[in-house]
């Protein structure tokens, strides 16, 4: 989908630079500078243990990162020039002209990333609130708003009116993204007892609840058949159009990173080590290399090996 | 080869024709009983104590014959209805339906028995120092199936009356039509036992009269001291998933800071209440700053050592609290300024020109913890359905996804903490206020432990469960004061064969706090118990 208007239009949301994780000896994340545009779905990828989940976790606040700075920037692209300034305060975030504002990531708390910043997030290894229903678990994620609406539950304790009117407007959204995602007759059931792959997708529900503007998806066509990973492509790309959405995808499956990723990067033992469209990617001899586990140079052998 | 093989038998199940089997269970209790006489006879029969410094053996052959007979019949039990099979492979226990007729006799006799029992208040009395004349434990035994029968009487009852009212009203739960009139009768039991428990609660006074009414009336202020105590855990343990063993901590805070108060201001019950309550909270937030980032076991243990570390400062900060002594003649709660006094003028009795009887103090202490529990269960099962309600129940479910949709965890467990030590804080003032005299002795760690245990038999989050197991718990441990030497073994019994039937307690599952299309309860298989 590389057609210059859509290109020209799309700016940068999200910027990494020099982003460095370290655990103990290991180097899971190295230097690494990337680069999201708005409005994009931008995949990652790369062998197991190449550091997309350690990434993940930096942009979302669950790891502190060794070194580097990861900032994110609401309304347009603009708002990156109050960037030096607020780095140089030692500022979390900072608004610039307009609705703009910069987020610096790297400092923020886990929960003020989503709150704030409005990155949301599913995980590799699903994690629902498996004893609460699925309609209480996009409840849940809409925290912020009804417990600001509650008067931090002094409000609510007295039952106040327009508390009761946010908690109905909840409840609306909510029934929305059950009805988008086919799970609304089971919303009064427990998320435990659901199968795989509706769990997987009431996660990116309960994303989207929290009205991201980046949404980070680790893996979610992982465990899902054929047919459900073809109703997930369709799902993701209908979400981006309808919500002004830009979504970061980790994601093994080929086929669906191929099919709806605007870009691609390519990560391996923590270093970027490709990035463009699809097509580049597919033709590209290093990420080949990386796929197959052999040095550069030997690519050209093996390719011919396997009939590439 | 097909022929000559065994049919499976499991090591313990033996398939006998029906009248090989009296004969070989009753050689097989007999053995148990054997067994269970030498091994209980060297250990129980045989008591050492010290007499005036000399060691003497105190024979009590009668309580091992009682153990040894209790095994033997457990063993016969078990055999007749669940080991032995009859030839066609049944157990015994396959029977019981066709018993059920007489079953239902037995119960319908039972409940006539109950109302008899309580419209003819002295009968129970005689009946109980009848077998007591036998021997003691069969008073004890009788007075124990009278006092059942009288219970079930009264919750039937109750519970008539639930319904009866609804019908009035035009309410009928709509499984209710065309089926047996047990059936019938327990149809929407969910939503109709609780009101009748809270019926028979608000006209407890009333219902029992004669000697046993101040011992009724006390061991109720008694297990409703508890059921509030639970009712505060539940709300850390139970919604937020917090393991607490240290909330006899607030319960002391809030206690002290009434005796505290009231003793050296003369501030009265009512004003220091909220103080208490204030107080407790922010030992509560004191207390969860720390032990933030613990979870699991770790914060079990520490939140032990935060309630330790209380009762030991009280024990030892003498010009505050009195030390060991405690402190005394802690103003006792009046009666919206009347005190109940024998003598003098503008007491409650002679304001309202009655004669004084010391049962009008312990019934409007009984009303107040009533109405005190009563407002802190309103507020858990409101607090249940707002935002922060069920962010702490997210976070017994999984702490990371919380994160992940902007809840601050900090806070979030903080307030758990405040407000579940609020509650503490409130039941320990009026602990205060009832007996008058408080020393660090009532706060130990066996406090914190039956609460906990408390809140884990009636089930992790069950307000409901909460009161069965107050009622079950304290209840038990008051009538069997006699028993003392068995009265820690039974209770300890009676959790591990709970946790081994019911290992989520006895009201297991939630109910969800909001509904879309029909309000179904949740199994307790799905719900997290929370790691800390
Ligand atoms: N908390 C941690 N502590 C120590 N090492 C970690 C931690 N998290 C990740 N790692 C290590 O960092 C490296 C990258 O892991 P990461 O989970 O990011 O890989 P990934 O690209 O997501 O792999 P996969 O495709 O298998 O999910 C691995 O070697 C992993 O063992
Ligand atoms: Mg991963």
């Amino acid at each position: 989908m590389a057609d210059g208007v859509s290109d020209a239009t799309r700016d940068d949301l999200l910027r990494v630079e020099n982003l460095t994780m370290r655990f103990g000896g290991l180097v899971a994340v190295d230097k690494l500078s990337f680069t999201a545009r708005r409005g994009d779905i931008t995949a990652i990828i790369g062998p197991n243990g190449a550091g997309k989940t350690t990434f993940f976790n930096c942009i979302t606040g669950f790891y502190k990162p060794t070194e580097g700075r990861i900032a994110l920037a609401h309304g347009s692209e603009a708002a990156f020039e109050a960037l030096p300034a607020a780095t140089f305060r030692g500022k979390q975030w900072t608004k610039a002209n307009g609705a703009c504002a910069v987020f610096l990531l790297e400092r923020m708390p886990g929960f003020e990333i989503a709150r704030l910043a409005r990155v949301a997030r599913t995980f590799q290894n699903i994690r629902l609130f498996a004893g609460m229903t699925l309609l209480e678990n996009l409840l849940v994620a809409q925290h912020t708003v009804l417990n600001a609406a509650s008067g931090y539950t002094i409000g609510g304790l007295l039952g106040l009116a327009s508390f009761k009117r946010a908690e109905a407007a909840a409840i609306d959204k909510a029934a929305y993204w059950l009805r988008e995602i086919g799970l609304v007759d089971r919303a009064d059931d427990p998320a435990g007892d659901l199968p795989y792959g509706a769990q997987r997708r009431l996660e990116i529900a309960r994303a989207m609840c929290t009205d991201p503007v980046l949404l980070c998806l680790d893996e979610p066509a992982a465990g899902l058949n054929p047919r459900e990973s073809h109703e997930l492509n369709a799902l993701l790309l209908k979400i981006r159009e309808e919500h002004a959405l830009s979504i970061l995808l980790i994601e093994h499956d080929m086929g669906v990173v191929m099919q709806i990723s605007d870009r691609i990067a390519v990560l391996d033992y923590g270093k970027k080590i490709a990035e463009g469209t699809p097509d580049e990617i597919r033709a590209d001899p290093r990420v080949i290399a990386a796929y197959l586990g052999v040095p550069d140079d030997e690519v050209e052998d093996v390719g011919a090996e396997v009939g590439l | 080869m097909t022929d000559t093989l065994q049919p499976e038998t499991s090591p313990v199940t033996r398939t006998l024709p029906r009248g090989h089997i009296t004969a070989d269970v009753l050689k097989d209790a007999g053995i148990t009983f054997v067994i269970a006489l030498l091994l209980f006879g060297s250990i129980v029969g045989l008591r050492t104590d010290t007499v005036n410094g000399v060691l003497v053996l105190i024979p009590q052959f009668g309580k091992a014959l009682a153990l040894a007979t209790a095994v033997a019949v457990g063993r016969l039990l078990l055999d007749v209805f669940i080991w032995r099979r009859m030839t066609d492979g049944r157990t015994f226990a396959s029977l019981i339906p066709s018993a059920l007729p007489v079953l239902k006799v037995a119960g319908a006799v039972g409940v006539t028995f109950g109302l008899a029992l309580y419209s003819i208040p002295g009968f129970r009395a005689s009946l109980v120092a009848g077998a007591g004349s036998g021997h003691p434990a069969l008073g004890a035994i009788t007075d124990l199936i009278t006092f059942a029968c009288e219970s079930t009487f009264l919750v039937i009852a109750a519970m008539s009356i639930v319904r009866a009212a609804r019908l009035v009203i035009g309410q009928t739960p709509d499984e209710a039509v065309g089926q047996g009139i047990l059936r019938r009768f327990t149809a929407d039991f969910g939503r109709e036992f609780p009101i009748a428990l809270l019926l028979i609660a608000l006209a407890l006074p009333m219902l029992t009269a004669g000697p046993s009414q101040r011992y009724a009336i006390d061991t109720a202020t008694q297990i409703l001291i508890y059921v509030m105590l639970g009712w505060g855990l539940n709300i850390v343990v139970g919604l937020a998933g917090l393991l607490d063993l240290g909330y006899v901590a607030f319960y002391a805070v809030g206690a002290y800071t009434y005796a505290l108060i009231s003793t050296q201001f003369g501030w009265s019950f009512w004003v220091c209440l909220p103080l208490a309550g204030f107080f407790a909270a922010l030992w509560g937030i004191t207390l969860g700053f720390p032990v933030l980032r613990l979870r699991g076991d770790y914060l079990a243990i520490v939140t032990m050592a935060f309630g330790e570390i209380i009762r030991i400062v009280l024990l030892n900060w003498q010009s505050l609290t009195g030390g060991p002594n405690g402190i005394n003649r802690i103003p006792k709660l009046t009666f919206f300024g009347l005190p109940f006094e024998r003598t003098g003028d503008g007491t409650f009795a002679s304001v309202f020109g009655l004669k004084f009887d010391p049962l009008h103090r312990m019934v409007f202490l009984y009303y107040v913890i009533l109405a005190l529990a009563l407002l802190t269960n309103f507020i858990t099962l409101r607090l249940r359905r707002l935002p922060i309600g069920r962010a702490w129940e997210a976070l017994r479910e999984d702490e990371i996804a919380c994160r992940s949709v902007g809840i601050n965890t900090v806070t979030t467990k903080l307030t758990a903490f405040a407000i579940g030590a609020m509650f503490g804080g409130f039941a320990g003032s009026f602990f205060a206020a009832r007996q008058g005299f408080i020393s660090p002795e009532s706060f130990t760690f066996m406090e914190s432990a039956l609460v906990l245990a408390i809140v884990v038999l009636g089930g992790l989050g069950s307000q409901l469960g909460v009161v069965i197991a107050a009622v079950i718990l304290i209840g038990s441990a008051e009538r069997f004061r006699d028993l003392e030497d068995f009265r820690m073994l039974i209770f300890g019994l009676s959790m591990v064969l709970v946790m081994i039937w019911r290992p989520r307690g006895l009201m297991s599952g939630r109910t969800p706090s909001a509904f879309l299309n029909a309000r179904k309860n949740i199994s307790g298989s799905f719900v997290k118990e929370g790691r800390g």
